[in-house]
């Protein structure tokens, strides 16, 4: 940190005195036209440019090669596997178009610098160049539509499977509530104007479909390989809930449902033994050693990724993903919504 | 056409000119009427630069704070107690609210009040009435009053961050119910309704000075000022002034309705609510309505952000290559189709709102559309340097930077456009990476470009070059060494508007690529120092400026270096006989050929020979 200071500090002061030196140069030079770029001005410049973009690339890939790593794990959903997929032709594309672009704008920055003797040639358009570059470009978006919205309809299609879990995932200031649908798979109806301290999702207690809804906190559990029909509600303002390692993002709007759904493929077990995420691990547990914090195992996590307010940074509910067996098991130990009630009011 | 209005100012010019003390009679103007409430556009330029300037340092010193905060949360900085005081700041920590509340006028000040207000403010009105050879604007009060809206609704806006409650937190897009409700966050208390008032009249602001600049470039052309004889940046004026007159009306009433359901009880975009321990009236409104409305403006917004430095560029890649922009026709044809599409797109942005999917086919197409007419731009631009005999003046550097920033930006937009690929980028520091980079350096490096460029014809004196370099390159260097590895913490999944990203384990090991941002950063920002220097310092004591200091063709450099003369030209108004791009042309005895000067007998006009 007194490092980072000092590092400005001497920048600054480098800065500064290169700064008054010009400044003390130009005035005794003020009779010449300070402004006119010389020939070697020119030529450095053009230089520059050059240097900065072979450095530039450079350091983009190492940036890659550096922070690759850190990203996102595989996907560990069905439809997020699409997602890579195409993400990865993308950022082929732009990752090309990008270097040979920035390489050649800043080759010719540097070839036509300016000379005393040099003329440039009046060329003021050509239409087969202009089609050429409207043509090609075309081309290659026609295709990155065409199989985004491929993708796109794919994953955003309404559930037809029958057997989708239904989990409601409800929103507010600042955690998170999630409700099965219980035995009869369907949710109960809801009425903001019923919450209280008992029922803060705003149930609808007259509605009997709600009484085997099951509300949890803290933790969702899911099992591996079933498709899982999410829908979102909020009570407060616009959250979002974002499941970065599926793949999945849906506002949760205040006095709309909305909806997204996906069938995880890895559990949480098997995804801490992937090799990208013990790597992760490890530098987080190093890092967290460091300032004496307990170990961190890898879990999934759906966090808030739309600005509600001053803990929008700490909204985050920890997922579970496990065998269909355990998900069985650990749901046959909560309790359905009018059981708790009950046992609360006695 | 135009002459009409011009004559009649000009006869008052040409008589004076037969007076031994000429201009005397502007020496007679009281200092309040030359300098503070002056209709004249080369003034009110400078004015709008001038407040540009000073709110862009209060934005960039909020981005300081809050990437300190990023990079290392929890330490303690005596830099922001000195701040931000012991309320926003106690023992050096920055408050969470505070935050979001820095991280949201930083967002509102550079987009509107830096590059919208300032930019376009600032060139439209230096350069509209000069390069088109008009005396000044069609109505020189409607622009002095667009300044003094401006002015008036900057001091409300900084005013805002000195109130109990701190300013309006809900990020620069405001969206509702986080901003209707005074429960949601303090911001939205009184802090909100000085942003909207403050917008409101940036809007008033926006409207009077664009429709006075669409009058101007179509009703006082100067004679053979064709509309196809225009320089690209008076193109870049006119498409960017009309995006905004029908743009801007559209974000006041969504504010207006914000303004009803705030204080009036209204639902327009509330429903089933229940905050502070108790369920709120209002029901059948939609938060969603409003984004509609917002990006409805918020797309066209970063087109009006980004036309004028495209047209500042333009013209100074082909002044300093020597050469004609290549494509004049194909840049203003992309320029129009641009400006056309980005009122259709706006759905972009909502991908994730729940709409039908559908519907958001219809906008990943439309979307990506774009990129056409912005790729012929940016493989123009490059073509423009090919051959040419390359000057580098500070305001080409800038406008080399801007292409490249361009690139860079434009090619992360075509992931975001694509609906597919935005579910995992939606809302992170992807987006954050992308826009910074296409609005925050490619329009400010077309800002900085224009400075250098016509300071002489702002303040009669010319920057210093050497100083010009140093700025460039430091905030080159310094800009894509902060948003380049941002793209990075985008694709980890990080969220934007988070107040620290090691609340929860996951993010902890990233903390690396934040320190090299926060320290780029601050290299960046000090960098500025030098341009601040070198800007004030040239206003008092820079070389005097000759006419036509970069040897260029356009008309603003025929008037007369010495001083500022009411109606810009002393005799009557030059007449223009050519295009503006006649750079080296063959056979020509210099490598510049002014609009002013006739077409030779087998001459051709435009870009032919
Ligand atoms: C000194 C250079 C700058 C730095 C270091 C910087 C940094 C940042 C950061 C870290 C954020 C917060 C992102 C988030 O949490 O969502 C942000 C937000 C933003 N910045 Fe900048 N920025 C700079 C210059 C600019 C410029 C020139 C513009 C002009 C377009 C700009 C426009 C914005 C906008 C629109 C937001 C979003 C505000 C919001 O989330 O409501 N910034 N900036
Ligand atoms: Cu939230
Ligand atoms: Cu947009």
């Amino acid at each position: 940190m007194t490092l980072l200071y000092i590092l400005a500090f001497v920048l600054l002061c480098v800065a500064l005195g290169y700064l008054f030196r010009v400044i003390e140069l130009s005035r005794e030079l003020k009779t010449e036209k300070e402004w006119v770029p010389t020939e070697s001005d020119n030529r450095m410049m053009g230089r520059f440019f050059l240097v900065f973009v072979f450095v530039f690339i450079t350091w983009s890939l190492y940036q890659i090669y550096q922070y690759g790593y850190k990203c996102l794990p595989k996907s560990a959903s069905e439809h997020g596997l699409k997602v890579d997929e195409l993400m990865k032709y993308n950022m082929y594309i732009i990752w090309f178009v990008f270097v040979a672009t920035n390489f050649v704008l800043f080759y010719f920055a540097w070839k036509y610098y300016g000379k005393k003797d040099r003329k440039a040639v009046f060329f003021a358009h050509d239409n087969k160049l202009e089609m050429l570059w409207t043509v090609v470009p075309a081309l290659v978006l026609a295709f990155i539509i065409i199989f985004g919205l491929k993708y796109w309809n794919e994953i955003m299609d309404k559930s037809t499977d029958e057997k989708a879990i239904k989990i409601e995932l409800y929103s507010k200031q600042f955690d998170w509530t999630a409700r099965y649908a219980g035995v009869d798979n369907a949710f109960g109806l809801d009425d903001y104007t019923q919450i209280d301290g008992g029922n803060s999702m705003g149930l609808d207690t007259t509605d009997k479909k709600c009484f085997d809804d099951i509300i949890v906190k803290n933790e969702i559990h899911i099992p591996v390989g079933k498709e899982v029909d999410f829908q979102f509600r909020s009570r407060d303002v616009i959250h979002s809930a974002f499941f970065p390692h599926f793949r999945a993002q849906m506002n949760c709007v205040p006095g709309q449902v909305t909806k997204f759904r996906f069938t995880p493929t890895i559990t949480t077990a098997e995804m801490r033994k992937d090799e990208q995420v013990i790597r992760n691990m490890k530098e987080i547990n190093a890092i967290r050693a460091a300032k004496g914090e307990d170990p961190f195992e890898f879990d999934y996590v759906l966090i808030c990724n739309k600005i509600c307010g001053v803990s929008h940074f700490n909204m985050q509910m920890k997922i579970i993903v496990e065998s269909e067996k355990d998900y069985k098991a650990w749901l046959a130990k909560q309790k359905a919504y009018k059981t708790a009630v009950v046992a609360e009011k006695n | 056409m135009g002459n009409s209005h011009g004559h009649t100012v000009a006869v008052g010019h040409e008589h004076e000119l037969h007076h031994a003390h000429a201009h005397d009679d502007h020496h007679e103007e009281s200092f309040v009427s030359k300098y503070i409430f002056s209709m004249d556009h080369k003034t009110i330029s400078r004015q709008f630069l001038i407040t540009a300037v000073i709110m862009a340092v209060v934005a960039m010193m909020m981005s300081i704070i809050f990437r300190m905060q990023l990079a290392w949360p929890g330490e303690k900085f005596a830099f922001i107690n000195m701040m931000l005081g012991d309320k926003w700041g106690k023992d050096g920590i920055l408050d969470p609210n505070m935050y979001l509340a820095l991280v949201t006028i930083h967002g509102t000040i550079m987009v509107f009040f830096v590059l919208t207000g300032g930019l376009s403010g600032t060139f439209s009105n230096l350069l509209i009435p000069y390069q088109i050879g008009a005396r000044d604007m069609a109505s020189g009060f409607l622009n002095m009053l667009s300044y003094w809206f401006f002015f008036l609704s900057s001091c409300i806006m900084i005013g805002s961050l000195f109130i109990e409650d701190g300013p309006a937190s809900g990020g620069w897009t405001i969206y509702p119910p986080l901003s209707a409700l005074p429960e949601a966050i303090p911001g939205s208390k009184l802090g909100m309704t000085l942003w909207l008032i403050s917008m409101s009249l940036f809007i008033v602001s926006s409207l009077l000075g664009g429709l006075n600049y669409i009058v101007t470039i179509i009703n006082l052309r100067t004679k053979g000022m064709k509309m196809t004889r225009m320089p690209l940046t008076i193109w870049a004026f006119l498409i960017t002034a009309i995006l905004g007159v029908l743009s801007f009306p559209v974000l006041l009433s969504c504010a207006l309705l914000l303004i009803f359901d705030r204080s009036m009880g209204t639902s327009f975009y509330l429903s089933d609510i229940y905050i502070g321990g108790r369920p709120l009236d209002q029901v059948g409104g939609s938060p969603i309505l409003f984004e509609h409305l917002f990006w409805f403006l918020g797309h066209p917004e970063v087109y009006i952000v980004l036309l004028p430095a495209l047209g500042i560029t333009s013209e100074i890649i082909a002044t300093n290559s020597r050469k004609p922009i290549f494509g004049y026709r194909a840049m203003i044809g992309s320029m129009l189709a641009i400006g056309f599409l980005s009122f259709i797109v706006w759905g972009h942005h909502m991908y994730m709102t729940g709409m039908n999917p559908f519907l958001g086919s219809v906008f990943v197409f439309t979307t990506l559309l774009i990129a056409i007419p912005s790729a012929v731009k940016a493989f123009n631009y490059i073509t423009t340097l090919w051959k040419g005999n390359i000057q580098y003046t500070p305001a080409m550097l800038f406008s080399v930077g801007l292409v490249s920033s361009f690139v860079t930006g434009g090619v992360t937009g075509i992931i975001l456009a694509d609906s597919t690929l935005d579910i995992t980028v939606h809302d992170t520091y992807f987006v954050v990476a992308h826009f910074h980079i296409v609005m925050g350096l490619s329009a400010i490096f077309g800002m900085f470009a224009g400075v250098y460029h016509w300071f002489p014809k702002m303040f009669r004196r010319m920057m210093n070059k050497k100083l010009g370099y140093l700025h460039f390159w430091i905030t080159f260097i310094g800009a894509y060494g902060v948003f380049f590895p941002m793209h990075f913490l985008g694709m980890s999944g990080v969220p934007r508007r988070y107040y620290t990203n090691s609340n929860f384990p996951l993010f902890d090991n990233l903390g690396d690529i934040n320190e090299l941002v926060t320290v780029f950063a601050i290299i960046a920002a000090l960098g500025q120092i030098v341009f601040l220097i070198n800007f004030f310092y040239s206003m008092f004591k820079g070389q005097t400026a000759p006419q036509n200091p970069w040897n260029s063709n356009t008309l603003e450099w025929t008037t007369p270096a010495a001083q500022h003369i009411h109606g810009n030209w002393p005799g009557a108004l030059p007449e223009v006989h050519r295009w503006p791009y006649d750079y080296s042309k063959p056979g020509a005895e210099r490598d510049f050929i002014p609009q002013t000067v006739p077409l030779g007998p087998d001459e051709h006009d435009g870009g032919g020979h």
